[in-house]
């Protein structure tokens, strides 16, 4: 399409290509996909390019490129993540991605603001997934309205960068256009990791008389949620599942298998095997993470416990093959469980967080992980 | 009935845009249904709405209008629920309020989006006007008349353009050495 308009790359410098839904390649049309944009990275001498080295929600902010107070899109819908970076960022489409690869520019609509405000702190065992489990649950799938969405309080400020993104990550789920995380010194300290030039975070925070609809949350009482097929609004409390069995536990996608999902799923499965017949399947969200994971005995634990490990890629939370086979349950840690999201129109998902994907998969159930970590 | 440059009929002020009314929360996949999608936007189109208005596709005329209850386009981000109805003429949706992604993928592709909060009160197959006075106007059948939200010059160029990719080709050939 370039080549058709004649027209040029605004800034390369600004523009980070990553191959991450249609890879490894399984078929003709996903290998054509591939070989047009490696070929077009090479023409185009692009400085920034991540070839089948994870999910590029995770690998963007791991390569230090979302920095507080950027103005960044993504060509996904999950790109909300790097809202937890304190950039505002939101998703777009083909077309309006061209726009952008050659303007430099977009139109945007002024958003209305919600805050939502989390008090207390997370028992353990419980995670940003259930909290955002247990927002969709109370606003739905369309609460965000296209909104900006602020998570702000103790108990978003307790939370690692990683399960920021996690929250930012799902605010798609939410409606919102963006979900932001004013940062701190979690956001600086994770910044200078990546070696990016650590910027001032000074007054990337929301103004005290700032107009806004605020939302309060206490996290303190906060069960493990879980949604049931097939939507992720239609979450409940772990406890209301009545021993549902699972065939397939998940542990993979942007949303779920970055390290810290991984270290939350072995932290349960640890010298411990999955229920018979059961499968776990572990997709980190990228090749870094999975490499840490490696390091820290993390990855072999899930190994021994019975799991299969599978790409870093989006995998099957994109429905890409079909891993799963059809008519079986599935509990996956991914955002979404729209019928036949992942593959199969006959199988059932439900959404949990890693400790809880990983307690049903022990169980061969779905089961409340602080019954398994206690 | 005339043309934008894009294809899209042009929005005129005597009654002649035909209504067809639809319900609320209308989404992306009754626009696309996901089994078509692998095919081109001439296929999808012929499937637009198939399963809540089945004579749609077949007996929509170019310059007609789709009025919708609130929350039409929620859902995914395919571009073609908007490029669809382009393809099959249709010369804007009136409704009250739309999926925040819908209504980017439509201006980008070429669709005149009017929010009305009363759009509801229009009948099926009534012949509307619609007007700028500043901000969009529609006029009913019996002459009421219907305020909507404004939009901004550039959204309603790059609708009267055929959309965003139009707007860039003219752009760059203005600007040839760009970049």
């Amino acid at each position: 399409m370039l080549e058709e308009l004649g027209a040029q790359i605004w800034d390369k410098s600004r523009v980070v290509l990553v191959m991450d839904h249609y890879v490894p390649e399984r078929d003709e049309s996903s290998r054509k996909i591939v070989r047009i944009a490696r070929e077009w990275a090479r023409e185009q001498a692009l400085p920034h390019v991540y070839d089948s080295q994870g999910i590029c929600h995770v690998v963007l902010p791991q390569g230090g490129h979302i920095l507080p107070g950027m103005f960044c899109v993504g060509g996904d819908s999950h790109s909300p993540t790097g809202g937890a970076f304190g950039a505002y960022m939101f998703g777009i489409g083909a077309t309006e991605m061209l726009g952008v690869v050659v303007t430099g520019e977009i139109w945007l609509r002024v958003p209305d603001t919600l805050r939502m405000h989390w008090s207390g702190s997370l028992p353990a065992g419980v995670t940003a997934k259930d909290m955002m489990l247990h927002m969709l649950a109370r606003f739905g799938m369309n609460g965000g309205a296209y909104q900006a969405v602020e998570f702000c309080g103790p108990a978003v400020q307790a939370l690692s960068m990683q399960e920021r993104m996690t929250l930012s990550n799902m605010s798609a789920e939410l409606g919102a256009q963006a979900g932001l995380i004013a940062p701190d010194a979690t956001t600086v300290e994770w910044l200078a990791r990546t070696g990016a030039q650590v910027p001032d975070i000074e007054g990337w925070e929301t103004d005290a008389d700032a107009v806004c609809t605020r939302f309060e949350f206490d996290a303190c009482g906060l069960p493990p949620m879980v949604a049931a097929p097939h939507s992720p609004a239609n979450s409940r409390p772990v406890g209301d599942y009545d021993r549902v069995p699972v065939q397939v536990a998940y542990v993979g996608a942007c949303t779920g298998a970055k390290l810290e999902d991984l270290r939350a799923a072995a932290a349960v499965l640890r010298g411990r095997r999955v229920a018979p017949g059961v499968r776990l399947i572990v997709a980190p969200a990228s090749l870094q993470d999975q490499e840490t994971a490696r390091r820290e005995g993390v990855l072999q634990a899930l190994l021994d416990a019975g799991g299969e490990l599978h790409p870093t890629s989006c995998g099957a939370c994109a429905g890409y093959g079909n891993p799963m086979g059809d008519d079986v349950t599935v509990i996956s840690t991914t955002a979404r469980n729209f019928k036949g999201r992942m593959g199969s129109p006959t199988a059932s998902v439900y959404l949990g967080s890693p400790y809880t994907v990983a307690a049903s998969a022990l169980r061969g159930a779905i089961s409340d992980p602080r019954e398994v970590l206690a | 009935m005339r043309t934008t440059e894009g294809g899209a009929p042009f929005l005129v002020e005597d009654a002649s845009h035909r209504v067809w009314k639809l319900g609320p929360d209308i989404d992306t996949d009754l626009l696309a249904p996901g089994y078509v999608m692998q095919h081109g936007i001439d296929v999808i189109a012929t499937h637009c709405l198939e399963s809540v208005r089945p004579e749609f596709a077949g007996d929509v005329r170019p310059g007609d209008v789709v009025v919708a209850g609130p929350g039409f386009g929620i859902g995914s981000s395919r571009e073609q629920a908007a490029a669809a109805l382009v393809r099959l003429g249709v010369a804007a949706v009136i409704a009250p309020s739309y999926g925040g992604l819908f209504f980017r993928n439509a201006f980008n592709v070429g669709l005149m989006l009017l929010t009305c909060r009363d759009a509801e009160s229009l009948a099926e197959a009534e012949r509307i006007g619609i007007r700028f006075r500043g901000a969009p106007e529609v006029v009913a059948q019996d002459g009421r008349v219907l305020a909507c939200e404004p939009v901004p010059d550039f959204l309603v160029d790059m609708a009267r353009s055929g959309g965003l990719l139009n707007q860039l080709r003219k752009r760059l050939a203005r600007q040839p050495a760009h970049g």
